[in-house]
C-alpha cells in the first residue's frame, strides 16, 4: 500500500488475527476434545487446555475402533484413504501426461475431436451422475475395490488441461535439438520432456491427493463392507448413534487423524501447491 | 497456439491416449448416457422391469413441491455461502496484501483449510454448535435462545452454511491475494497523488479491477456449494430437519438411495447437469471475452 501509517498496518494485523483465530478456533477444539475423557467431553463443560487422555484416546481410535459403534479402526481407514488418494494422483498424472504428450507432439486425425472428448469432462462432477456411475462400476463388479475407489475419480481433464498449458512453453528448439541427436518421441519424452515437467507434475499431484482424500459420496456409495472405508467417511459414521451415545472424544481423535496427512501436504508444499492451483483453474 | 515441430507416428498416437480415452468413456460418458436414459424409464423398486414413460419423470418432477423447495433451498444455501466467503475472504486479501513484515506467515496460517475434508469440517462445526454438549452452543442457550439446529430449520440452515463458509474462505483468500498482487501499484500510487484515500482507492481502483478474479470465483464458489458440500450437508443435517438443508444434490442422493426412484433421480441429474454446463458456458464465455482486452 502506499502509505506506511502505524494505525493502517494495526487494523491489517488485528484482522488478520481474527481470520486466523476463526480459521484455527473449530480445529484447536477438536485437538481438546481429543485429549479428554469422554465424560469431560459429552458433559458440556469442557475446559480449554488439553487433558490427560491423549495417548489412550488416540491409541483407541487407531487400533481398537469405537466401543458402541463397533466400526473399523483408524488405522484401517487411514491407509485405505492413503491408498485412493495415491491411486487417484499417480493415476491421473500417468493418463494425463500421456494424452497431453499425444495432442500437444503430434499431428494425427481426430486430434481436436479426441482434445474435446476429454475437455468436455470438466464440466460435470462425479456428483451429478452418481448412480448411473454406480451401476457402471457395480456391473464391472468394482464395488469395495481399490480400482472401484480410484478409476473414476480419475475420469476429468483437469491434469491433461495442466500439462497441456506446461507443454506449450516448452521451447520447440528442445525438440530440434533432440531430433537433431536422433531421439524418438520415447526417448525425447523420457530424456527432455520428463524432467522438465517434474514441477507440474509435483503440484498437480499434491491438489490430486488432497482432492482423493477428502472424497465422501463416490467413497460412500462404492464401499459397503467396513473393511474398505476411508477415514472422511469413518469419521461421520462414529457419530451416527444417538449423540448421548457417540464417542466424541474418539471421533474428534479421528477428526484430526484426517486433517493431518492433507493440511501437512499444503503446509509442507504450499508454493507447489498454490502454482498448480492457480494454473489449472484458470 | 500449436507446435512447429511435431512427430510424425500413425499409431503412437492413439496408443497414448488411449488410457485417458477409456477411463473416460467408461466412466463419464457411459454413466453420463446412462443418466440421460434412465430419465425417459419408469423402473420397478428392484430394477427389474423398466418401460419407456417419455417425459414423465420430469413432469412428475416439476410437480413435487419439495423439488420447488430444493431448488430453493439451494439458492438461499449458494448464495449465503457465495456471498460471505467472498466478501470475508476478500477483507482478508486486502490487509493481507499491504506491506506487512508479517504477511507471508499470515498466508500460511489462512490457508490450510483447503485441505479439510468439507464433511471433516461438517463434523468440527456441529461439535462446536451441538445443543447439550457444544461449547458455543452453550452460550446461545445461556442468552434465552433455543438453540437446536437438530430440531430448528433455520438453526440448521445457519450451521451448514458456517461450515461452508469456514471451508471456502481460503480458496478464495488465496485468489484474491494473487489477483490484488497483480495490479500495477503505479495505478494505486497514481490515484493516491491524485488524493483519493484508502476507501476510494479501493472502490474506484481496485475493486474494478479485481472483477475478473470475483467472476471467476463467484462461478467456482456456486458450483462448490452445489457439490462439495454434499458432506457437510450429510455429515451435519442429513438434510433435516424435514428438508430443510436438502438441496439439489442432496436430493438426487436422497431419492435414489433411500426412495429407490431411479428414474426421478435420474431426472434431477439431468437438470443439474444443465445447470452446470449453463454455469460454465457463461464461464467460458466471459473468460474468452477477457482474453481479447
Amino acid at each position: 500500500m502506499v502509505e506506511h501509517r502505524p494505525l493502517t498496518d494495526f487494523i491489517a494485523y488485528a484482522i488478520l488475527t481474527l481470520g486466523v483465530f476463526i480459521v484455527a478456533f473449530p480445529v484447536y477444539l477438536a485437538l481438546i476434545a481429543s485429549t479428554h475423557d469422554a465424560a469431560t467431553v459429552v458433559g458440556g463443560h469442557m475446559p480449554a487446555t488439553p487433558g490427560a487422555q491423549t495417548l489412550e484416546n488416540y491409541y483407541r481410535a487407531i487400533f481398537v475402533g469405537g466401543a458402541r459403534t463397533s466400526r473399523e479402526p483408524v488405522a484401517n481407514m487411514l491407509i485405505n484413504s492413503f491408498v485412493s488418494a495415491i491411486g487417484i494422483a499417480v493415476g491421473k498424472i500417468f493418463i494425463s501426461i500421456l494424452s497431453a504428450y499425444a495432442v500437444v507432439y503430434f499431428r494425427f486425425p481426430f486430434r481436436k475431436t479426441a482434445f474435446w472428448i476429454i475437455f468436455i469432462t470438466l464440466m460435470l462432477p462425479v456428483e451429478v451422475r452418481i448412480y448411473p456411475t454406480y451401476k457402471v462400476a457395480a456391473d464391472l463388479r468394482l464395488l469395495n475395490t481399490y480400482a472401484g475407489l480410484i478409476l473414476p475419480l480419475i475420469a476429468s481433464a483437469t491434469g491433461t488441461l495442466l500439462f497441456r498449458q506446461f507443454f506449450m512453453t516448452v521451447p520447440d528448439e528442445l525438440l530440434e535439438a533432440s531430433r537433431i541427436d536422433g531421439a524418438g518421441p520415447f526417448r525425447f519424452f523420457w530424456d527432455t520432456l520428463l524432467p522438465l515437467s517434474v514441477t507440474t507434475m509435483a503440484a498437480l499431484f499434491v491438489i490430486q491427493f488432497i482432492y482423493g482424500w477428502n472424497q465422501y459420496l463416490w467413497p460412500l456409495l462404492i464401499t459397503t463392507q467396513d473393511s474398505m472405508q476411508t477415514i472422511v467417511i469413518g469419521i461421520k459414521k462414529m457419530l451416527v448413534t444417538t449423540d448421548e451415545l457417540a464417542e466424541w472424544q474418539l471421533a474428534m481423535a479421528t477428526a484430526v487423524l484426517a486433517m493431518l496427512p492433507p493440511v501437512a501436504v499444503v503446509i509442507f508444499m504450499q508454493r507447489l501447491f498454490v502454482r498448480g492451483l492457480v494454473q489449472t483453474e484458470k | 497456439m500449436e507446435k512447429s515441430t511435431v512427430f510424425n507416428n500413425r499409431l503412437l498416437p492413439y496408443l497414448l491416449l488411449l488410457p485417458q480415452l477409456v477411463v473416460t468413456v467408461v466412466f463419464f460418458y457411459w454413466p453420463a448416457s446412462q443418466a440421460i436414459w434412465q430419465s425417459f424409464l419408469r423402473e420397478d423398486a428392484f430394477g427389474l422391469v423398466s418401460e419407456y414413460v417419455g417425459l414423465e419423470n420430469y413432469q412428475a418432477l416439476f410437480a413435487q413441491p419439495e423439488y420447488y423447495r430444493s431448488m430453493l433451498t439451494t439458492v438461499v444455501f449458494s448464495t449465503l455461502v457465495a456471498a460471505l466467503s467472498l466478501s470475508i475472504a476478500l477483507l482478508f486479501a486486502t490487509q493481507a496484501d499491504k506491506n506487512l513484515k508479517a504477511a507471508p506467515a499470515y498466508k500460511t496460517l489462512m490457508i490450510w483449510p483447503y485441505a479439510v475434508a468439507p464433511a471433516v469440517a461438517g463434523v468440527l462445526w456441529f461439535f462446536m454448535f451441538q445443543p447439550s454438549l457444544g461449547m458455543l452452543a452453550r452460550p446461545l442457550r445461556g442468552m434465552g435462545l433455543d438453540w437446536n439446529p437438530l430440531l430448528n430449520e433455520n438453526h440448521a440452515m445457519m450451521l451448514v452454511v458456517m461450515a461452508s463458509v469456514w471451508k471456502q474462505i481460503s480458496y478464495n483468500f488465496l485468489f484474491f491475494l494473487a489477483g490484488l498482487q497483480s495490479i500495477p501499484r503505479s495505478v494505486i500510487e497514481a490515484g493516491a497523488i491524485d488524493g483519493a484515500g484508502p476507501m476510494r482507492r479501493f472502490w474506484t481502483i481496485i475493486f474494478p479491477l479485481l472483477s475478473p478474479t470475483t467472476f471467476f470465483l463467484l462461478v467456482v464458489n456456486v458450483v462448490y456449494v452445489f457439490f462439495d458440500t454434499f458432506g457437510i450437508i450429510d455429515a451435519v443435517t442429513g438434510g433435516g430437519p424435514a428438508g430443510a438443508t436438502t438441496t439439489m444434490v442432496y436430493k438426487v442422493y436422497a431419492d435414489g438411495r433411500l426412495g429407490g426412484d431411479l428414474g426421478g433421480s435420474a431426472a434431477q441429474s439431468v437438470v443439474l447437469m444443465v445447470i452446470v454446463i449453463a454455469l460454465t458456458a457463461i464461464q467460458f464465455r466471459y473468460v474468452e471475452r477477457k482474453v481479447q482486452y
